[in-house]
């Protein structure tokens, strides 16, 4: 709706200059860190934990939570963005990087769909997963994942809505055709990426 | 009404929003409590929403500046042309302060919905529905819709509030509603005090079908846990949890 304004609205900017530019349209910065699940809290046992990379690979691997902590480990700073309006700048996640998962597995789909303890799913193009653009990640500013935050492990994919970064993940399962995960039959964008605003099936 | 008529109503046929921002025009303001008030509004793009569903807001400064949230609809879907969205108001908040303190019967605001899937009735029974405090707006909507479709299906409400004047839809709240007092029970009141626990799930008495809980994150951790414990089923307990609004 070009031209409407809000009788008496002036806005309280409560976000500098040069933090406003990280802000995808629609956001607004939280300090916090928000909890967003939808459900119960799954019970996940760090010592029971392990990530499968299955499906149409050439070859399907499993690691434990200890085998994983050996893998290649990166320090993620980034901007996250909550489809329910909130962004948090300036933080940052360790973990390892889905670039060097895949390669463990070859992939030989073009998409996939992360699984979590707890049943949650959401799909995303292998290229959203590729390219430096996505992690399991098991720190959340140096610390240990809190378990209400997805701990012990997490998928990150910082450059689509938050709802994509899976928590309590349990794996991804490569596929050569794209389905919706959870929130995504129910009624969140197909890909979800912020700076287009893709918030709902219609955007 | 036959069974047939009743499923009609309650399910709307398309439950995709129709996602475009629309100007509505506020047609009547209720104070509920202190601080919470309910907005009736007016929409010409109307369309029937799943009770659970929310709508955008969007609000636009003069200078192009906008600030958006969600607000769960609180009206029954056969309310047609109107949804009601009942607003908390955080004091540090950006969009709910406008809403209280700007807002006037006829003005207009920008809104599209009604939203998400997940978080809605679609006349599943028997149902337990669980707030704390402005969770209960979205619950309210399922409470008016079941009263105005199949008023013997078995719901009950079980509502957290911090004392007697914190009560959103104190008028409305009949038998199928149980109330809990955290910080201030009122004179007289010989009904349950302090935070939901299990003897206030037992008491609801409503069997293992599905429910709803909505709340703040620690509100709806509480509930949930309660919940699987009374022998809900872990996909039958359906959570929406506040993030910061404002």
């Amino acid at each position: 709706m070009a031209g409407f304004i809000s009788r008496g609205f002036k806005g309280r900017r409560r976000t500098p200059d040069e933090l406003a530019e990280r802000l995808p349209p629609g956001q607004y910065a939280e300090p916090g860190f928000p909890v967003l699940t939808a459900g119960p809290t799954p019970d996940v046992d760090v010592g029971k934990w392990s990530l499968r990379i299955d499906g149409m690979v050439a070859e399907p691997r499993e690691w434990t939570f200890q085998e994983f902590r050996q893998l290649p480990f990166e320090t993620v700073p980034c901007d996250i963005h909550c489809v329910t309006k909130w962004s948090k700048l300036g933080t940052s996640f360790g973990g390892v990087s889905l670039d060097f998962l895949l390669e463990q597995v070859e992939p030989l789909g073009a998409y996939a769909m992360a699984y979590s303890h707890g049943g949650y799913t959401t799909n995303l193009a292998i290229e959203d997963l590729t390219d430096g653009k996505a992690w399991v990640v098991t720190e959340h500013e140096g610390e240990p994942l809190p378990h209400e935050h997805g701990g012990p492990a997490r998928l990150l994919v910082p450059h689509l809505y938050f709802w994509k970064s899976a928590k309590w993940i349990a794996g991804v399962r490569v596929m050569d055709h794209d389905e919706p995960g959870f929130w995504e039959q129910n009624g969140y964008h197909n890909r979800g990426d912020p700076w287009r605003e893709e918030r709902y099936w219609t955007d | 009404m036959e069974g047939r008529a009743v499923l009609d109503r309650l399910t709307p046929v398309e439950q995709r929003a129709p996602g475009r921002w629309q100007i509505a025009t506020v047609v009547s303001i209720k104070r509920e409590t202190p601080r919470v008030k309910s907005f009736r509004l007016e929409l010409p793009m109307w369309m029937p929403h799943l009770p659970g569903q929310h709508y955008d807001v969007r609000l636009t400064a003069p200078d192009g500046y906008r600030a958006q949230r969600s607000y769960s609809v609180a009206s029954s879907p056969l309310d047609e042309g109107e949804v009601e969205l009942t607003i908390d108001r955080l004091d540090d908040g950006e969009v709910s302060p406008y809403f209280h303190d700007v807002v006037v019967e006829g003005d207009r605001v920008e809104v599209r919905g009604p939203f998400a899937s997940y978080f809605v009735w679609r006349g599943e029974a028997p149902v337990l529905l669980v707030g704390g405090g402005s969770g209960v707006v979205p619950l309210m909507a399922i409470l008016r819709h079941r009263r105005r479709t199949m008023p013997d299906l078995p719901m009950r409400l079980v509502y957290s509030v911090r004392s007697a004047e914190d009560v959103i839809y104190a008028d409305e709240l009949g038998d199928e509603a149980l109330l809990t007092f955290t910080r201030e029970a009122p004179a007289g009141w010989n009904g349950h005090t302090g935070r939901v626990d299990s003897s206030l799930i037992a008491q609801a008495d409503i069997g293992s079908g599905i429910a709803f809980t909505c709340g703040s994150n620690g509100f709806v951790e509480t509930a949930s846990r309660l919940l699987l414990e009374a022998g809900f089923e872990p996909d039958r307990v359906r959570t929406e949890r506040f993030g910061p609004t404002g």
